[in-house]
């Protein structure tokens, strides 16, 4: 009989299993090398190869990811669904597999921003290493290991996940729900992201270094480079495992959980835009499963999909990499636009302007995002005829966009502005995000991105739309939802010192990039033409003094956690469900299921409220306030 | 507050809408006065900055104008003391508005887009004479080599790439191992060199005049220094040099080419030491990344010659020269140094080469 501590779910038994999983690769590469009479008989990197793939398994099934569904598929009687397993005890409980929503939202958004940190800390040794021409602190094996890994952890470990973290908490409140709906599939997803993230920051200690093909690891050069490569390979299935499963429990949550009266014309854009990103994820992200897989059969299988001495197309590999990773763009941006539009309406006290159109830009873009994936190859070789197509779908898919932008403006447009943090932050996000769009139209006209493509003009686009972007919507996001997750008030003082410093050298550090670009110094070098060094050193100090504004972040979020003022339910006087339980909300959200009875936004309505709690007389909706009287138009 | 309408008071409306519109104007001389190029070195370029300085007129506009509402609607519609509990007027949409919004910069994104779709016609154009020269270009980690044909229909290779002023040249655009791109950014134009497809861009250089030939992929740990030169020669001078470059490959055919044609007695007219510091102008110099104390150089891409050649025979030298993966020193990659060496240095070159690093090293 196994000790306890073995038997039951936990690390100790996700070490052990973990170790199961290593003894288990040995035994497999040992066992299929004598078949096969290859010698020697023990190769280390095809053990490690299996590793790579076995160890995170055996771990998830230690940790307690899947002990239900065994005892259920096995017979055994399952254990009572008494919901033990739901809501946090101690800080101890986000250390462990658990179900509740609410857990496993903080969970994600926590270990995220840890992954933000991680990356940042390399960009900061990039930009150490820039600041100069010629060699500093890392040789170009290193380098071109730190803007892989920088851009690989922040893609798929920190704007996926944390947005999806957001959702997780807030959405199932926002629609009435007791919960997602598959919540034990929700814990797995979370579970799979810090394997992803282990295995992306492991690859430094590979032989050979780690992965240092780009995050677009192009093959033939990710097919013939060091086993580091595979980290990566492998990282981005759990990491793409994880999107997917959150994606597909958020459309049924969407699709079957909404509370009575919550018909999808009356569900906040929040939701409208977490539905949308959910369909992008399903339908793109087993399109980079499989470019991942291709590769990883090419290297451990001798495949020749990209080899093409052997009839391979190493043109295919660009082809199903951005068919996935261009929806990954809005995949990394349409939750943003959703927490803009929550927050902008309630800090500006006044309903959405074109609510409809609002949800139906989400979709276009949906749609439309299918559709532009080559402009991302516009100097790859392909063939020639689809470029300007694809150059005027790029081009039609800032329409929804600028709908979306105008009508936040018009949102604004004689209402009452708080400018608090959140909102500084979205206004931040409205005119950082523009000037990305800008020069994302410009890089959709083929002859001038014949120009600079894979030059810093593209490194200053992809930081103004996911920096300037998605992380102004998520720092957005965090300060606005942290009373109700955390039930405790940020410091605005410090918030906004952050805004600001955040603000000024996020534009100091990435706006030169677009002229040194056109220029013509090119992306992914760690020594450049001596012409560019005055931009660069300046670039360099601007950055540091950018990561510097995180920590002050860091420490606001920690300090207000610890011992911030506690928060009332609603500091905002938000109409959505969210803001009408207490801050943290209750284990099971609500005692009974709220009755929506309007629509999320109709600020200015006096008395109007989108929902009916039935939970008792102490707790009643926040009805919106009165209205500036109506102009004589 | 009785009485408030919030309805934006309609000088300040006027004035944001002036200084925005000053902005505007303002915003476009200085995105029109930035150098933001590179020099303009082909009609190719002319082109596309001529729809640089269009997206920069339309840009800025569009920038400010967004900008100017965010900081209008901050500075006139914040919540003022004592409105802590007003909410703003429920206006929940306005077709008329938002047909507008959607059409509007739809018909503007279409217009940029045709006029971007005739400048890449008129910049892939043939040109019109039919006169082109054509230059096979190949990318191998971590080098490029061109490939030319002589008027007499022989082949030769070259590391450095030599094109004529004025006339439109052809390339067709190889990869030996991993994806390259060859890039001259003061020509614009760059394409990718793909294993087992043939791509290419033309181009008609319009200044002579010496410019960088960068690899634009990330293709390895050589990246950053797969860099070399494309020389732009008036028709005189580039005919001059295709007739010597010519002669000069017949006279002293590479191995790879023609067999084991002896040196004859050039050995004593090339100077190693000149060849290791300058190169030949086709092929890079060695002390571009070889550190060595007798030359004077100093650089750290590759090898210390000093410490790893110290007491290595002239045959071994020759190897480490001509097949620079034989024998990889430790701490440094394979296929960083560009493998062709043996086809840019004649023989004659590479025994010099090698007697001189031999000399050098035994001191």
């Amino acid at each position: 009989m196994l000790p306890a501590s073995l038997r039951h779910a936990g690390w100790t038994r996700a070490t052990f299993y973990t170790l199961l999983g290593i003894a288990f690769s040995y035994a497999l590469s040992l066992g299929a090398r004598a078949g096969f009479d290859y010698d020697p008989l023990l190769d280390g990197e095809s053990v490690l190869q299996i590793a790579l793939i076995a160890a995170p398994l055996f771990f998830l099934v230690g940790i307690g990811c899947f002990d239900y569904w065994f005892y259920w598929a096995s017979g055994r009687p399952a254990r009572p669904e008494d919901h033990s397993g739901h809501g946090a005890k101690s800080w101890k409980s986000y250390f462990y597999v658990n179900t509740d929503h609410k857990v496993i939202g903080i969970q994600y958004t926590v270990l995220s921003f840890f992954f933000l940190l991680v990356g940042g800390l390399m960009a900061m040794l990039m930009r150490a290493e820039l600041a100069q021409p010629g060699r500093q602190f890392v040789d170009a094996g290193t380098f071109n290991g730190l803007f892989s890994v920088h851009a690989s952890i922040l893609i798929f470990l920190f704007i996926i996940p944390v947005f999806a973290g957001l959702a997780n908490y807030v959405l199932p409140l926002m629609i009435g729900a007791p919960d997602m709906a598959f919540p034990r599939l929700n814990a797995l997803s979370f579970w799979m992201l810090p394997v992803a993230g282990v295995l992306m920051m492991a690859s430094f200690f590979a032989p050979g270094g780690s992965f240092a093909s780009g995050w677009t690891a192009y093959a033939p050069l990710s097919n013939t480079a060091p086993i580091g490569q595979v980290f990566f390979t492998i990282g981005v299935q759990f990491a793409g495992a994880a999107s997917i499963a959150t994606a597909l429990n958020f459309l049924v949550t969407i699709i079957t959980m909404r509370a009575p009266g919550m018909s999808f014309f009356r569900m906040p854009l929040l939701v409208w835009a977490n539905f949308s990103t959910s369909l992008l994820v399903v339908i793109a992200t087993p399109f980079i499963a499989a470019s991942q897989f291709f590769v990883l059969l090419d290297r451990g299988l001798g495949f020749n999909f990209f080899n093409s001495a052997q009839g391979g197309d190493v043109l295919m590999y660009q082809h199903v990499f951005w068919f996935y990773s261009h929806p990954a763009v809005y995949i990394m941006m349409l939750p943003g636009f959703g927490i803009i539009s929550e927050i902008l309406a309630v800090k500006s006290r006044k309903p959405i302007f074109g609510y409809r159109m609002m949800a139906f830009s989400l979709l276009a873009i949906v749609v439309l995002g299918f559709t532009v994936w080559a402009h991302h190859m516009f100097v790859s070789g392909m063939q020639e005829w689809i470029r300007v197509p694809m150059m005027i779908t790029t081009a039609i898919i800032a329409v929804p966009t600028g709908i979306k932008i105008f009508s936040w403006l018009a949102t604004m447009w004689r209402g009452v502005l708080k400018l608090d943090t959140p909102m500084l932050f979205a206004l931040g996000f409205l005119t950082m995000f523009t000037l990305g769009g800008i020069s994302g139209v410009m890089l959709a006209m083929i002859p001038l991105t014949i120009h600079v493509s894979d030059t810093y003009f593209i490194v200053a686009h992809i930081h103004y739309v996911l920096f300037g972007g998605s992380l102004f919507t998520i720092y957005a996001g965090v300060y606005y939802w942290f009373p109700k997750m955390t039930g405790r008030m940020y410091d605005e003082r410090l918030g906004k010192i952050h805004f600001w410093m955040t603000f000024v050298f996020f534009n100091a550090t990435f706006a030169p990039m677009h002229l040194i670009g056109v220029q013509g110094m090119p992306r992914r070098v760690a020594d450049y033409a001596d012409q560019f060094a005055g931009w660069n050193l300046a670039i360099s100090l601007a950055s540091f003094a950018l990561g510097i504004s995180t920590l002050i972040f860091v420490y606001n979020m920690v300090v207000s956690w610890r011992g911030g003022p506690r928060a009332v339910s609603n500091p905002w006087r938000a109409l959505t469900l969210e803001w009408q339980v207490t801050s943290p909300p209750p284990v099971f959200n609500f005692d009974r299921i709220p009755t929506v009875v309007g629509g999320p936004y109709e600020y200015g309505i006096p008395g109007a409220v989108h929902g009916i709690l039935h939970d008792g007389a102490e707790v009643t909706p926040t009805p919106a306030g009165t209205a500036a009287q109506p102009s004589k138009e | 507050m009785g009485g408030e309408t919030r309805k934006p008071r309609r000088e300040a409306m006027l004035l944001t809408a002036a200084i925005g519109l000053v902005l505007s104007a303002i915003g476009i001389v200085i995105g029109l006065w930035i150098d933001w190029f590179p020099i303009q070195g082909s009609t190719q370029a002319e082109d596309i900055d001529t729809l640089w300085d269009v997206l920069v007129i339309c840009s800025v506009p569009v920038f400010v104008g967004v900008t100017a509402v965010v900081l209008f609607s901050a500075r006139e519609f914040r919540q003022k003391p004592g409105e802590e509990h007003l909410d703003g007027p429920p206006i929940h949409g306005n077709t008329k508005l938002e047909i507008v919004w959607t059409a509007i910069p739809a018909v503007m994104l279409i217009a940029l887009c045709g006029y971007a779709a005739v400048v890449l016609s008129n910049i892939e154009e043939a040109p019109a004479s039919g006169q082109e020269d054509r230059v096979a270009v190949t990318g191998e980690q971590f080098t490029w080599t061109f490939e030319y044909t002589a008027p007499d229909g022989k082949k030769f290779s070259t590391n450095q790439l030599y094109v004529e002023q004025g006339k439109s040249v052809k390339f067709d655009v190889r990869s030996k191992d991993v994806i390259h791109d060859f890039w001259v950014p003061q020509w614009r134009l760059k394409i990718d060199a793909v294993p087992g497809v043939t791509t290419g861009y033309r181009v008609t250089p319009t200044r002579t005049g010496v410019y960088p030939v960068v690899c634009a992929e990330l293709c390895g740990l050589g990246h950053a220094f797969m860099r070399q030169s494309a020389h732009v020669l008036t028709p005189a001078r580039f005919d001059k040099w295709m007739t010597d470059m010519a002669a000069k490959k017949a006279a002293g055919a590479a191995p790879a080419a023609g067999g084991t044609a002896a040196a004859g007695g050039e050995t004593a007219a090339v100077d190693g030491k000149a060849l290791f510091t300058d190169g030949n102008g086709d092929a890079t110099a060695c002390g571009a990344c070889h550190t060595l104390a007798d030359a004077g150089t100093e650089a750290a891409t590759g090898p210390n010659l000093d410490e790893v050649l110290a007491g290595q025979d002239a045959a071994a030298i020759k190897t480490s020269i001509i097949d620079p993966n034989a024998e990889i020193s430790e701490g440094f990659g394979e296929g960083i140094m560009p493998p062709n060496y043996g086809e840019t240095l004649t023989p004659a070159e590479i025994d010099a080469l090698v007697k001189y690093i031999a000399d050098a090293t035994k001191k």
